[in-house]
């Protein structure tokens, strides 16, 4: 899975479902919690979007802000993650 | 508790404010006093009240005077130590034609002058005309219990308990304050002097507002928290915590004695199965001779209902207790009624149950109660406070995996949560780590999660509110504020924010005085008050436990239960009260693209994703999963629209005319 893909379609769902706003994009590198994009119960919107979205399972201690609290860390992650479960 | 209202003329130009006028104005406040009306009147002022008959049934009407004539008062609220007061004062000459609070005032205006203010104890508004100067004093008391708004124009000046009564002056304009809104989506509430409305102003609680004929107004301020500079041990009469347990209860016991005894009608208690309370009803059980009455609300959600606590202790009490369970329904079918009351958009609709619980105490026939107000604050109650600490501690270590559990302490639904709540949401509590210093470091995660909301803020709103001067919040902190402790700091915030702007008008006065009920604070007690803030930090807060000095105080007179049980942050159901009722269109007329486009405050698109968000979410039976951030932007949403519907597109003042004045001074007609 491309990388840049992945970052198009977290940064859509995060306009869509916490801008509320398509034509409102959040900049890759920002915090989502740090700044209030999303607050915890919008974790739970995200990661469940994600989960079902490509169809994956994050086991617990990939939880963690490091992995999920910009759209830049989603990308890495996600991207290394699908990849290697492909292979 | 009472209802006032006044116009003056700063200028000659001006005729005298007419009867009709003062009428029509005071009229849209007999909520606040039904008992009886009256009107003060010269070339230059209009004076009017509506009383609430608590103290001195039979010879407490207002308008009043001093001994000349010279000196005219209309007064909303009690001074709890007016006997003593009184003493002092006949002791200077004043003789006395009544046996009510509101003529000490004004002896004490006319001996002591401004300075008099800082003798009071109690919770006022208060307007003063000095005919023979031309002058006008308004004061409110120190932490803003009642309101008073005032408006400026052409040199006549507007006053009143609440904005509608201003509003029902047809010359008037009405419109939103983009600077009240948009401190609202962040601290919760307006600042004070902001209103939400352009042009209207709140008097500052602690203030005294004077205007005089040829002069510029002049404001003084009374009073405002303090607290002891680190380590200064000065002010304190103890020296050790059980010294100081003692003498919290004696001037707690004190603040509810003169608070249940000063009345000339029975004061009951509201229950709410919290400590607070439950401290509070103990001790006017305990003062008061008889019968005892309490009052509480229930809900139908367990998640939000306190039963049995409240159960628990009226048993304990053996109090004679009646209780009123709120529904989802109630919430939406009151809540724009709510509205009217509030006149200010709210986040949460919380003050819902407390409108229910006021009517309630006023079917039963009663005009006061004592609360338990002001102890979260004053004593460190709230999980901000505790949340701060966690935050610093965090801070030391901020890549600690051990540290943020301490946040499942603070928050046990985040044990119980998915591990997503865990490992992620710590960085909602590393917000304001760049700056451990910064003032408002104990509330930077409260109000970026509230001003995240701002995303449904129109352009037109926010191209306005960026060519608007905005009023800085480090204006209103004191210069030694930087000496204090951490706590101190964060209490101080929340005291000038929520607690004035919010939890003590659009939760207190305002829930209170729908139903003509007066709400009386033994922690508001201004003699507790200081007491609290010059008590060591860590006599409220100790480790991670909360109001550890009052949960001492209550050791051995209230259940170990309510003692020791987990602090239950009042709530009440939100969003979802609106979307499961069919009933309630006014919710889709409020959100509909029509009146969003119409009213101009939020924009079209984003808020429509909010609401069919929301929607969905409830209509699939999944609304605990609504989050905090939707939540609030569906109620602030909602109350701004309902706020601009009745009070800018129409006029709220409805005409109450069906009364007589029963007091007239008329110097106008010469009466």
């Amino acid at each position: 899975m491309n990388k840049e893909e992945i970052g198009k379609t977290v940064s859509n769902f995060i306009s869509k479902n916490f801008l509320f706003n398509q034509e409102k994009q959040v900049d890759d590198t920002v915090s989502l919690l740090g700044t209030g994009i999303i607050d915890s119960m919008g974790t739970l919107e995200l990661i469940s979007f994600l989960e079902s979205n490509y169809n994956i399972r994050f086991d617990d201690e990939e939880l963690v802000a490091e992995n999920f609290d910009s759209i830049e860390k989603i990308k890495e992650f996600l991207s290394t993650k699908l990849n290697h479960s492909a292979a | 508790m009472c209802g006032i209202a006044g116009i003056i003329n700063l200028t000659e130009n001006h005729p005298p404010p007419s009867v009709d006028l003062l009428k029509n104005i005071i009229g849209t406040l007999s909520h606040r006093g039904p008992d009886e009306f009256g009107y003060y009147r010269d070339l230059n002022a209009g004076f009017a009240h509506a009383r609430l008959s608590i103290i001195d049934l039979t010879t407490g009407q207002q308008p009043l005077c001093n001994e000349d004539e010279t000196l005219w008062i209309t007064f909303n609220g009690e001074i709890y130590n007016y006997i003593e007061l009184r003493s002092e004062l006949e002791i200077f000459g004043h003789r006395f034609k009544t046996k009510s609070d509101t003529e000490v005032i004004i002896h004490a205006y006319e001996n002591w002058g401004d300075e008099c203010f800082k003798k009071f104890n109690g919770q006022w508004a208060v307007a003063i005309w000095d005919s023979r100067h031309k002058k006008l004093v308004l004061s409110r008391d120190h932490v803003g219990i009642l309101p008073l708004y005032i408006k400026e124009e052409n040199n006549r000046v507007w006053f009143a308990s609440e904005v509608k009564a201003i509003f029902a002056d047809p010359s008037v304009t009405r419109e939103i304050n983009a600077i009240a809104l948009d401190q609202i989506f962040t601290y919760w509430a307006p600042i004070a002097p902001e209103t939400i409305f352009s042009g209207i102003e709140e008097l500052k609680p602690g203030t005294i507002r004077i205007y005089e004929y040829g002069k510029n107004k002049i404001d003084k301020k009374f009073w405002q928290p303090t607290f002891p500079k680190k380590d200064n041990v000065s002010r304190r009469s103890y020296s050790n915590i059980n010294e100081a347990t003692q003498q919290l209860e004696e001037k707690l016991l004190n603040a509810t004695k003169l608070r249940i005894m000063r009345a000339d009608v029975p004061v009951g208690s509201y229950l709410s199965g919290g400590l607070d309370s439950s401290l509070v009803a103990w001790m006017g059980r305990k003062v008061k001779q008889g019968e005892f009455r309490t009052f509480s609300i229930r809900f139908e959600d367990a998640e939000f209902d306190e039963t049995k606590f409240q159960h628990m202790l009226a048993a304990t009490l053996e109090s004679k207790h009646e209780e009123i369970v709120v529904t989802k329904k109630d919430i939406a079918d009151y809540f724009p009624e709510i509205i009217k009351h509030t006149e200010r958009p709210i986040l949460r609709t919380a003050p819902v149950p407390l409108f229910i619980l006021s009517k309630l105490v006023n079917d039963y026939g009663f005009k006061a109660v004592i609360t338990g107000e002001g102890a979260d604050e004053f004593l460190a109650g709230y999980d901000l406070f505790r949340e701060d600490k966690v935050r610093r501690f965090l801070a030391n270590q901020p890549t600690s995996k051990i540290r943020p559990l301490l946040f499942e302490r603070l928050y046990p639904y985040l044990a119980l949560s998915p591990s997503y709540a865990k490992g992620i949401s710590v960085e909602f509590w590393k917000r304001g780590f760049d700056n451990l210093n910064k003032f408002d470091f104990s509330h930077v995660p409260r109000w970026t999660t509230t001003a995240s909301l701002k995303k449904f803020f129109s352009e037109e709103l926010q191209g306005q509110l960026q060519t608007l001067p905005k009023p800085d919040i480090l204006d209103a902190l004191p210069e030694e504020f930087a000496d204090w402790d951490t706590l101190a700091r964060a209490q101080f915030l929340e005291i000038i924010t929520l607690f004035s702007g919010y939890i003590i008008s659009s939760q207190g006065d305002r829930m209170l005085m729908s139903h003509s009920v007066e709400g009386r604070f033994p922690f508001l007690d201004i003699d507790v008050i200081e007491f609290c803030n010059n008590l060591p930090s860590d006599y409220k807060l100790i480790g991670l436990n909360e109001k550890y000095i009052l949960k001492r105080v209550a050791k051995g007179k209230i259940p170990d239960g309510i003692i020791e049980r987990k602090k239950q942050p009042y709530r009440a159901p939100d969003a979802v009260s609106f979307l499961t009722n069919s009933s309630n269109q006014y919710v889709e007329e409020m959100f509909s693209e029509n009146l969003l486009k119409s009213f101009g405050l939020f924009d079209v698109k984003t808020t429509r994703g909010l609401f069919n968000k929301v929607s969905e979410k409830i209509k699939d039976g999944n609304y605990t999963s609504v989050s905090n951030s939707d939540n609030m932007g569906f109620i602030g949403i909602l109350s701004a629209q309902l706020l601009v519907h009745s009070y800018i597109k129409e006029n709220p003042s409805i005409r109450n005319n069906n009364f007589k004045f029963s007091t007239i001074i008329d110097r106008v007609q010469g009466i």
